[in-house]
């Protein structure tokens, strides 16, 4: 449905083109990548709008984590269009650029710093300076702790504060490096998978966090597991071969007979 | 409500040395040392059980050396991961630097007397002195330089190796590479360097005879306190948030990446700093030994390095010093006792304490060991907990 939208808006003239690019903040247009002979991603087009909750499925290698990638600058594409806010374009950009722009990663494997405490590792993920000697001779202020204090309670490890992150569970280490995100103040995140390995209250609990998080930022969540996308009750964008195969609401695209073939009815 | 309030409280130099327990231990030796050991060779009468002979003081100056040189690495190996086996060239730098002040304190007292030349570049048949060993002279250029060659050289290999991403045993191979490849350029005769034989026959510093006892004995005070100094600078970068922002590259560079760090440029500052102590350790060590040739930039002196801070426990500092001191003080005993053994026995060390000792003799210690940071930490808190409980 909303891959025709997008080819709609395109083949109209240029003004109009510029004003839905306005609205959205990402816009991927015709992005392709090519891995020793293996297309990757496809002229892959779609875009996500302001404060947007929104899931994208897929098979495996369908691409969705080298168009995670691309949005933060680790691959280039061949070609096509990543634009942020409709204007930065990010294939021109490297990572620490793209997340100091305010868009933040969550990687499938959780991520964190091991040998540093919970209350440390989200200190280290506050905005804020990134320099050398700013962190040299950086002292935590109050607002810095309030925000910390803050995250703490969003991401429901405030018991855990001291705990070193190595120790603590898969679940809470998701959550961990969500809430690390959320200390960059984003505006756009990016989650590859959350809920992989996750117990079921565990997997709720996620998907709950995430649309509390979705009231404040745009997220994208690059999702298997078919009842989480369910809970996160949003719109879903179909990847296959690296390109969007369908878009819409989870029903509609179950209902969707070419989704079924490549990715349900297996 | 939290100790975290109360620890970010304090004044941050005395906070974090107060939580040190080995760094106050360390410190307290070093003073301690600085004191008796010179006090021990000078005022007490030879034939007394408490004199320290001066061959003794030089050894053990000579280990102070080592023990900023494996400081200088564990700063960048056990808290950034950085894995370099190289650290013997700018060591090697800094004694050169030095080395090339000793050499033009000598004057007129060479074996061919030439007032500016020395011995090794009238035997060459050069006729003047290379632009490089301008201002060597000077006591505080040397200095400088000893500390600004290093540093350099380090900043420059760093920013191109740190910029193109190359890390872990890649580094390592190039880093082994420079070293080696630095070992070949001072071998050679027309460097200025005096090739194969080095730089030696130093007879004195500002004035002082390199061979009296009380010239030793300052030499021995200056490396405890450089090493002192530099331990305090090396906890400082690891206590502040940059030194956790290393410890997060070291664990998970491409996190601290997408985090908006620029993860060079953090690698770069401690890789520099580092150098620059390397640097301080060969400026000390030169006049202590009264050598320096390109043996020092051997590869495998470099990776010796890596088994002294192994051996401590990397990651902890003081860890390095202790293993500096160990394995040091082994091979001054089995090159001397056996010296066939040594590099079995080397090996072997290396090989122990990988499978048996992980975390390092240091982290055997049970008041040290076992994950130790995490427990500390905690004893501390709880501790600090009851007293607010009571109060």
């Amino acid at each position: 449905m909303s891959e025709a939208a997008v080819m709609e808006t395109n083949a109209s003239d240029e003004p109009q083109v510029k004003s839905a690019r306005a609205e959205t903040i990402l816009y991927v247009d015709g992005v392709s990548v090519t891995f020793d002979g293996f297309r990757a991603l496809n002229n892959l087009s779609f875009y996500v709008e302001p404060g947007e909750l929104r899931a994208i499925i897929g098979p495996n290698g369908a691409g969705k984590t080298t168009m995670m990638d691309i949005i933060t600058g680790k691959t280039r594409p061949d070609t096509g269009d990543v634009l942020f806010k409709s204007e930065i374009d990010l294939t021109k950009l490297d990572e620490a650029e793209i997340a100091n722009l305010g868009i933040g990663r969550k990687f499938q494997k959780p991520t964190v710093f091991e040998s540093h405490t919970v209350f440390d590792n989200l200190l280290l993920a506050c905005s804020g300076g990134r320099g050398v000697f700013q962190a040299l001779f950086h002292r935590l202020s109050a607002a810095e702790k309030t925000k910390i204090e803050k995250t703490l309670i969003t991401i429901m490890l405030e018991d855990k504060r001291d705990e070193m992150a190595a120790n603590l569970s898969h679940g809470q280490k998701q959550w961990l490096e969500i809430g690390m995100l959320l200390m960059q103040e984003p505006e756009l995140l990016l989650v590859d998978e959350p809920v992989a390995g996750m117990t079921d209250s565990e997997t709720e609990e996620t998907a709950k966090l995430l649309r509390t998080i979705a009231k404040e930022y745009s997220v994208v969540v690059v999702e298997h597991d078919m009842e989480f996308v369910r809970d996160l009750d949003c719109k879903v964008t179909v990847l296959h071969e690296g390109s969007v195969l369908a878009e819409g609401r989870l029903d509609h695209v179950q209902k969707d007979p070419r989704v079924i073939e490549v990715y349900l009815g297996r | 409500m939290t100790d975290y309030r109360q620890k970010y409280k304090m004044t941050p130099v005395v906070g974090w040395l107060l939580q040190d327990r080995g760094g106050m231990i360390l410190l307290a030796i070093l003073i301690a040392a600085a004191i008796l050991v010179p006090m021990g060779n000078l005022l007490v009468p030879e034939g007394s059980a408490f004199h320290v002979p001066t061959w003794m003081l030089s050894l053990l100056g000579k280990y102070l050396c080592y023990a900023l040189l494996a400081l200088s690495v564990d700063l960048i190996w056990g808290f950034c991961g950085i894995l370099s086996l190289g650290h013997g060239a700018f060591f090697a730098l800094g004694g050169y630097s030095m080395g090339m002040y000793l050499m033009r304190q000598i004057g007129d007292r060479g074996v061919y007397g030439d007032p500016i030349l020395p011995d090794f570049m009238v035997f060459l048949n050069w006729k003047e002195l290379p632009w490089y060993w301008y201002g060597f002279d000077m006591f505080w250029f040397a200095i400088v330089m000893a500390m600004f060659v290093p540093g350099l050289l380090a900043f420059v290999f760093g920013f191109l190796a740190f910029r193109s991403r190359v890390t872990g045993v890649y580094l390592s191979i190039i880093t082994q590479a420079m070293t080696y490849a630095l070992l070949l350029a001072f071998f050679r005769n027309d460097m200025g360097f005096g090739g194969n034989n080095g730089l030696t026959d130093f007879k004195d510093l500002l004035g002082f005879s390199l061979q009296s006892d009380g010239t030793r004995a300052g030499l021995f005070v200056a490396s405890c306190v450089f090493l002192g100094a530099c331990y305090i600078v090396a906890r400082g970068i690891t206590q502040s948030r940059l030194g956790k922002v290393l410890i997060a590259i070291r664990d998970a560079e491409s996190r601290v990446r997408f985090t908006g760090y620029r993860v060079e440029y953090y690698k770069l500052f401690v890789f520099t700093v580092s150098a620059v102590m390397a640097g301080i350790a060969g400026a000390l060590y030169v006049p202590q030994v009264g050598i320096i040739n390109p043996g020092e930039f051997a590869p495998a002196l470099s990776i010796e390095i890596v088994i002294w801070v192994a051996v401590g426990g990397r990651g902890t500092l003081y860890g390095a010093v202790l293993g500096a001191f160990i394995v040091n003080y082994a091979k001054t005993f089995f090159t001397g006792v056996m010296p066939d053994f040594w590099l079995f026995f080397l090996g072997g060390l290396f090989i122990a304490v990988t499978l048996f000792l992980p975390k390092g003799v240091i982290g055997a210690v049970p008041a040290f060991g076992a994950a130790d940071r995490q427990s500390l930490l905690t004893t501390w808190r709880k501790r600090r907990a009851n007293e607010g409980g009571k109060a």
